[in-house]
């Protein structure tokens, strides 16, 4: 006997509306026993975990902050999921783009102008394309798995990043301690507010979002990107060349996550260091399929997921309860949309070991 | 639909607020930040311990919450800032990463104290600690050099920082003072934590012929290593004797709670102060586990070491020591001062490795 998933002649359209919100309710369900097995008042838990962090206005900046690269480097990799190019090195080229949009400051910490930011935020985007032009490269020209090509660079990226902030980059006046000078005045990016850190980057995601989305819904590229994704040899007939898109999108999600690094490291850290991101390209590709590739849902799933982690320390520290819990609670989370978006298309069917054999032998 | 939100929204605010309000019984609000896990068998457990001993011994005044596995960067920025508005009035920071971090949040909250753990940066309301590490180190060093067959020890190193070079060195004078042609090979893990690359690292080490290895990485991870290939080794942060029964000689065992307690204790009193501490193991912040799989007169002339340290009489940077390319560093007699130790990139001879730069 085995389970077998069958597609469902009809997908429900209320069905696929609520499935995300379904999925959250299940995730709260099984918080709530979670919590009451760990001894924890669950009503206090949840509290802490998801409305504590929203109450107060520099808690809200620090969800913009965290928020900001994973919806930036995530609306990227969704039109490279959509287009069927499965681009998993968006760690890398946000450190690329990190790297490369902090020359200036780091190669001239004397110059003063306000040209610095955005030749900065231009030379990270184009740092993080070019980086994710060589598994491009490699697919258009060798046939190559970008997954592997893709994934492998960002140990290459990571250990870049780590030799520059050890050896030539290194603070002259820092005690041998690994990060650079901190940027100048005119190189870090400015916050938004002045009531908190929340800094242009979270900006920059609210525009990508919105204009990939006009793309997707409303030009013929996005029209392009779904052909191609759903069935190259259509897209062939249709003269989209699968080919021309594998560059597009490659160089569109390493541009963004380019984008994101450099605001990163000069909207919130303000120097390089050896890390400079917790994961934010990996994390990210699970918001890309919490917002079910679509970038306006995806700047949904990155403030829900920002505020997962805030929400773990506001509850290890009032509660009391392990930082595990909050990357049980982002698993849950993930399964439950994954697991609901799947039964809607499809449905589960036992199959007994002796029907198949008579399948077969008839 | 907006009615039920407020309502909502009006009862969860209640039950925050009696569940602040019940906690606030005067009790002072001790905080710590951890860059590993607590259960590491490490570095951050170590902390944990000094933490648990501080709730021991003031629990009727103060309360230690903490956050653990908090990476360094801007998410410690935050998790710092989040303690200081919680009501935290002493917070400990205890990963070198966390320096810039805590001094912004320093900045901000003039009336929240703050303690960094090995850095550098200070201020009216942010003090620093630090072990003198290097002492065990060298009592290290001179024990491998008996006991190692080979006259090869190998080192996982974490990050090429003066506080990690300065402990090579220290191992190596210690080896030397025993057989001058003591070796000592150095793996760069470029981690503090992360059990996988650390076990590589011994691997690595073990392959290239090394009996002994010491470790300045947080995990027990080289030790099981080294247990698993039958050789010897050294623990560090934690006792970590239950990891390697056979295999651990000593540790360095980080004893963080007395220094907790004493620098609570003086919160409480109102007498806490800014200061820049870089005590050692006459002070009890740092002790040696217990000397094991070692025959008495090793273990006789490793208390006597640690005795003569203790005492101020035999530091372990006394010329003459050159560099590691044979040019002097320290005539006969000279000691080192705490500066040039603090800010050491450079090897000592002897030291079979190149520093990365």
């Amino acid at each position: 006997m085995h389970i077998e998933l069958e597609k469902r002649a009809r997908v429900s359209t209320l069905f696929s509306i609520f499935s995300p919100l379904l999925a959250l309710a299940l995730t709260l369900v099984f918080g709530v026993v979670m919590f009451w097995l760990l001894g924890k008042s669950p009503l206090g838990a949840l509290y802490s975990f998801f409305i504590e962090p929203l109450l107060e206005v520099w808690s809200l900046h620090e969800l913009a902050v965290k928020a900001a690269p994973l919806i930036l480097i995530a609306v990227g990799l969704a039109i490279c999921y959509r287009s069927n190019n499965w681009n998993i090195g968006a760690e890398g080229q946000f450190t690329i783009g990190a790297i490369t949009g902090s020359i200036l400051p780091v190669m001239n910490p004397e110059w003063h102008s306000p040209m610095i930011l955005p030749l900065m935020l231009l030379m990270g985007m184009a740092g993080g394309a070019l980086y994710a032009a060589i598994p491009a490269l490699l697919k258009t020209r060798f046939n190559t798995n970008e997954i592997l090509t893709s994934l492998m660079l960002v140990y290459i990226a990571q250990l870049y990043l780590d030799w520059l902030t050890r050896g030539p980059w290194r603070d002259p006046q820092g005690y041998n301690f690994p990060q650079t000078k901190s940027f100048q005045m005119e190189a870090v990016l400015p916050e938004v507010l002045s009531s908190g850190r929340a800094h242009w980057g979270f900006i920059f995601a609210l525009v990508a979002a919105v204009a990939l989305w006009f793309m997707m819904r409303f030009m013929l590229k996005g029209f392009q990107v779904s052909v191609l994704g759903q069935s190259e040899r259509a897209g062939r007939f249709a003269g989209f060349s699968a080919r021309r898109m594998v560059w597009f999108s490659m160089l569109l999600s390493g541009a963004l996550a380019g984008l994101a690094g450099i605001s990163e490291v000069s909207g919130s850290i303000g120097h390089l260091q050896p890390s400079i991101s917790p994961g934010y390209g990996f994390t990210a590709i699970i918001v890309a399929f919490l917002g079910r590739l679509n970038p306006l849902g995806i700047v949904a799933s990155g403030l829900v997921l920002a505020l997962t982690y805030l929400g773990g320390e506001a509850a290890q520290l009032s509660i009391g309860i392990s930082d595990k819990v909050s990357r049980v609670f982002q698993g849950l989370l993930l399964f439950f949309v994954l697991s609901c978006d799947t039964l809607i298309h499809y449905k589960i069917r036992l199959v007994l070991a002796g029907a198949k054999a008579a399948e077969v032998r008839s | 639909m907006k009615k039920l939100i407020i309502a909502l929204a009006a009862s969860a605010a209640l039950l925050g607020g009696f569940s602040t309000g019940a906690q606030a019984q005067e009790k002072k609000k001790v905080c710590f930040i951890y860059v590993g896990s607590r259960t590491d068998g490490g570095w951050t457990q170590a902390h944990d311990v000094g933490r648990q001993q501080l709730d021991k011994a003031l629990g009727s005044k103060v309360e230690t919450p903490f956050l653990e596995n908090v990476p360094e960067g801007p998410d410690a920025e935050r998790a710092i800032e989040r303690m200081a508005r919680s009501g935290c009035d002493l917070v400990f920071t205890t990963s070198f990463g966390f320096m810039d971090a805590t001094v912004k949040v320093a900045q901000k909250f003039p009336n929240v104290k703050f303690e960094h753990a090995t850095g550098f940066k200070a201020a009216p309301n942010l003090a620093t600690y630090n072990s003198r590490f290097y002492e065990g180190r060298y009592i290290q060093g001179q024990i491998a050099a008996k006991m190692s067959k080979k006259g090869l020890a190998g080192y996982i190193a974490s990050f090429p920082i003066p506080e990690v070079v300065m402990g090579i060195n220290a191992f190596e004078l210690g080896a030397k003072s025993i057989n001058p042609d003591f070796k000592l090979k150095v793996v760069w893990a470029n981690t503090w934590f992360d059990p996988g690359k650390e076990a590589d690292a011994a691997k690595a080490l073990i392959d290239q012929g090394v009996d002994i290895l010491t470790q300045h990485t947080d995990t027990t991870a080289p030790m099981q290593v080294a247990a698993e290939r039958g050789i010897l080794a050294f623990g560090q942060a934690s006792d970590m004797i239950a990891a390697g029964p056979k295999t651990q000689l000593t540790a360095i065992v980080d004893t963080w709670g007395a220094y907790y307690i004493k620098r609570t204790q003086a919160l409480l009193d109102g007498t806490w102060k800014s200061e820049q501490i870089w005590d050692g193991l006459k002070d009890g912040i740092l002790t040696m586990a217990p000397y094991t799989n070692m025959p008495d007169d090793v273990k006789a002339m490793a208390e006597e070491t640690e005795a003569k340290i203790k005492s101020g009489e035999l530091h372990p940077f006394t010329g003459p020591i050159n560099k590691q390319d044979g040019s002097p560093w320290l005539k006969a007699g000279e000691k080192a001062d705490d500066g040039t130790l603090l800010g050491m990139n450079f090897y000592v001879e002897g030291v079979d490795d190149k520093l990365p730069k």
